[in-house]
């Protein structure tokens, strides 16, 4: 290759990562993926430890409000609001954002990139529109006690929002996508074991997903 | 013909191929964020700015978010034209000497 055929060539890499640069927020980390895959292994076996152990307490609590005539079919706020799964579920997700919160700093710095600019917002921005548009429709179904679709619905929301997420930031992020909505759907027909589920998707996916991205982008 | 003629003199600078790559993949840019991006100073990114405009490839857009100006950048049609026959011509000069 002569030397100004060098230059088109650099020239053409440059306009490239121009254009990814300055549309997508490029610092997401693979280890942010595999720190929140790892706290949401760990808040699974928690919670079916609860599950397991106390059958005779909150959960049959919230079923006997649910079969009581009075209250048929709707539990209040605050028996939700006071169950320890509840209470475990919040836990799981505020470590899982931190600490990958952390690994996505660094990740930036290094990267040279803004952690709040317009790339991060608008990629939040869109994570958020299926996340919280799911988030009451969840809420909705507990409230009337169908509490045996919330895990797949969790993983079809979730996966949505990837999906509509990979045009603002790493493309991959939508393979990651598809995966959490395949394994969402194939829980609609298997109800009950929406823990397992949950462990595999949240889990098991984002540390495999976490371990690709940090090889292909950050290993050196 | 030879393609070297296709080649656009405007775009003959890694900054200014910088700031057409940035406004034909979003709907407008800011001045920090185009900033930010190239790693330039103001005066810098100013009259490369000035240099694109003059050329009628980009278009200034000034407003206000509450009180502070913002000014944003938007490629106009023609720069939109000229920097795709540029990237052609540069892919069809690597192609032509392999």
């Amino acid at each position: 290759m002569n030397i100004s055929n060098q230059e088109h060539h650099q020239d053409l890499q440059h306009i490239k990562q121009m254009m990814e640069r300055s549309s997508r927020f490029i610092s997401l980390s693979g280890l942010s993926g595999i720190t929140a895959g790892t706290c949401a292994l760990v808040g699974a076996y928690f919670a079916r430890n609860i599950i397991i152990s106390s059958k005779d307490t909150e959960l049959i609590d919230l079923n006997d409000k649910f079969y009581d005539t009075s209250s048929y079919g709707k539990i209040s706020i605050v028996d939700f609001m006071g169950n320890k799964l509840f209470h475990i579920a919040i836990i799981t997700f505020v470590a899982a954002f931190c600490l990958s919160f952390i690994f996505t700093y660094l990740r930036s710095k290094k990267t040279n990139t803004q952690l709040w600019g317009t790339t991060s917002r608008r990629l939040a921005f869109n994570v958020m529109i299926p996340m919280v548009v799911g988030g009451i429709y969840l809420f909705k179904l507990i409230q009337n006690g169908e509490y045996g679709v919330i895990a797949p619905g969790c993983l079809i929301f979730y996966g949505l929002s990837l999906i509509n997420a990979a045009k603002y930031t790493l493309g991959e992020v939508k393979y990651l996508g598809y995966l959490q909505l395949i394994l969402g759907v194939i829980n609609l027909w298997f109800i009950g074991y929406g823990l397992y589920f949950w462990a595999i998707g949240f889990g098991v996916l984002h540390i495999i997903y976490g371990i690709f991205m940090w090889n292909k982008y950050e290993r050196n | 013909m030879n393609p070297i003629q296709n080649l656009n003199k405007t775009f003959d600078n890694r900054i200014r191929l910088g700031i057409m790559s940035a406004l034909m993949v979003n709907d407008d840019i800011n001045f920090n964020d185009l900033k930010e991006l190239l790693q330039i100073t103001d005066g810098n990114l100013a009259s490369h700015i000035k240099g694109l405009e003059d050329a009628g490839y980009i278009k200034v857009q000034k407003g206000f978010i509450g009180r502070k100006t913002n000014t944003t950048y938007a490629a106009t049609k023609a720069g939109e034209k000229a920097f795709k026959q540029h990237i052609e011509a540069l892919e069809q000069m690597i192609n032509n000497s392999k």
